[in-house]
């Protein structure tokens, strides 16, 4: 129990995907003008990387890894190099099934996420987190672990990055600075906030 | 002709895809941290960025428009395998520096961006160029970014000692600050400065403005 919650708390502060990886940094500076949409935004990817990080680890556990046919008579085959196109597929097909069911079952929070849904596909602390876990060998009860981490400390940062923002559009900022100029620079300083954790051991 | 070095130079300084458009920052930010890896990261994605316009445009009437971003994804996930596999061949230790992020290529937003903008509804040859192009883009700030941070961080470029750096009994203090991933952020941030304050039609329109103080007559 206790590493699973030093893994959890790791991925939320110490390795957060938004700032010390720079995951997801596109669509992070792009929604990041309202704490609404970023909230909004922030469950989406929690949901998804909840999902897609376990099954992914059990695809590669079960199918791609050195070794891993041998249940279907198929020792010696290694299909690992495929993992990355059928990470992205897990990920595009999970985006979808979650965008239809939510549709029929729950209806407010599907209007809620909107268009986010659809471009989290393309949100690479998703597809980051997939192979970060294939990296580090977890196993499935760490990848669940990690996968909602790794979501929670994304949002996190996506609606501390809002909550800035919004009060930054009254300030006088420089010319050529405006917009995204200020934005690169309040990350930075948000970034070297969050490394303060990395001292922390767990 | 001159569409050609149009489509071609364009998104170097005037339509920059990570100072303007805001696509593929994730990595831009993450290998900068030295100027090999930034290189091999750049060449690596302005392949891909050209050779999936290319692909996508060749079939782009064949697709049902239902299911682009899938097939779209599936052209540019094949390259990017492709291209992790030679590296890992051929070029080892920076594939291992690089980690995660060739496979990130994917996801990276000016290969899909440009794929979905441009490549879906211009000839192969043009997209190829335009491919190119927006991988120069890219690469030039790579390399503009990396530069700095090597620079000041490590005292070299490319791994060979331009500073002599205290350690080695020079003069240069190492600032370590640059190496850590923060400093990306700055560096980027006063690399858009620079440029919006040469190209000023970049700058912009802010959000909110004071209102100018009302005349002495209406306050009375």
């Amino acid at each position: 129990m206790e590493h699973f919650i030093s893994l959890f708390i790791k991925a939320v502060f110490v390795e957060n995907m938004a700032l010390s990886f720079f995951l997801g940094m596109c669509t992070f500076l792009a929604l990041s003008k309202k704490v609404e949409t970023a909230i909004g935004l922030g469950i989406a990817v929690i949901v998804v990387l909840s999902i897609t990080v376990p099954l992914n680890n059990v695809i590669y556990a079960n199918l791609l890894a050195d070794g891993a046919l041998e249940w279907a008579g198929l020792p010696s085959v290694d299909l690992s190099f495929l993992g990355l196109l059928s990470y992205i597929g897990v990920i595009a097909a999970a985006v979808q099934i979650l965008e239809m069911s939510l549709d029929k079952f729950m209806p407010a929070l599907y209007n809620a996420l909107g268009v986010f849904l659809p471009l989290i596909t393309v949100n690479c602390a998703i597809l980051g987190a997939s192979l970060f876990m294939v990296e580090r060998d977890y196993n499935f009860g760490e990848s669940v672990v990690y996968g909602a981490g790794a979501g929670i400390g994304w949002a996190l940062a996506i609606a501390a990055l809002a909550g800035i923002r919004e009060k930054l559009k009254y300030s006088d900022v420089p010319m050529g600075l405006r917009g995204l100029g200020i934005t690169f620079i309040t990350v930075g300083l948000m970034s070297l906030g969050f490394m303060s954790f990395s001292g922390v051991q767990l | 002709m001159s569409e050609v070095k149009n489509v071609l130079f364009s998104p170097i300084f005037s339509n920059n895809p990570i100072a303007l458009q805001i696509l593929g920052i994730c990595s831009a930010l993450a290998v900068t941290s030295s100027l090999s890896v930034s290189l091999v990261m750049a060449i690596a994605l302005t392949s891909v960025t050209a050779f999936s316009n290319l692909f996508i445009s060749l079939i782009r009437s064949q697709i049902p428009s239902s299911i682009r971003i899938i097939v779209q994804m599936i052209v540019i996930a094949s390259l990017v395998i492709v291209v992790d596999q030679i590296l890992k061949a051929f070029a080892y230790e920076i594939s291992k520096q690089l980690s995660v992020f060739v496979g990130l290529i994917i996801t990276n937003c000016i290969v899909m961006g440009r794929a979905e903008a441009y490549a879906m509804k211009n000839g192969p040859v043009m997209s190829f160029v335009d491919g190119i192009g927006n991988g120069l883009g890219y690469s030039i700030m790579l390399l503009i970014v990396a530069f700095f941070r090597e620079l000041l961080g490590a005292g070299k470029l490319f791994g060979v000692e331009v500073l002599t750096t205290v350690q080695n009994g020079g003069w240069y203090q190492p600032n370590g600050l640059m190496l850590l991933p923060p400093s990306a952020f700055f560096v980027i941030g006063l690399v858009i400065w620079a440029l919006r304050a040469w190209q000023t039609n970049q700058v912009e329109a802010a959000d909110y403005t004071i209102a100018t103080n009302s005349k002495m007559r209406e306050a009375m």
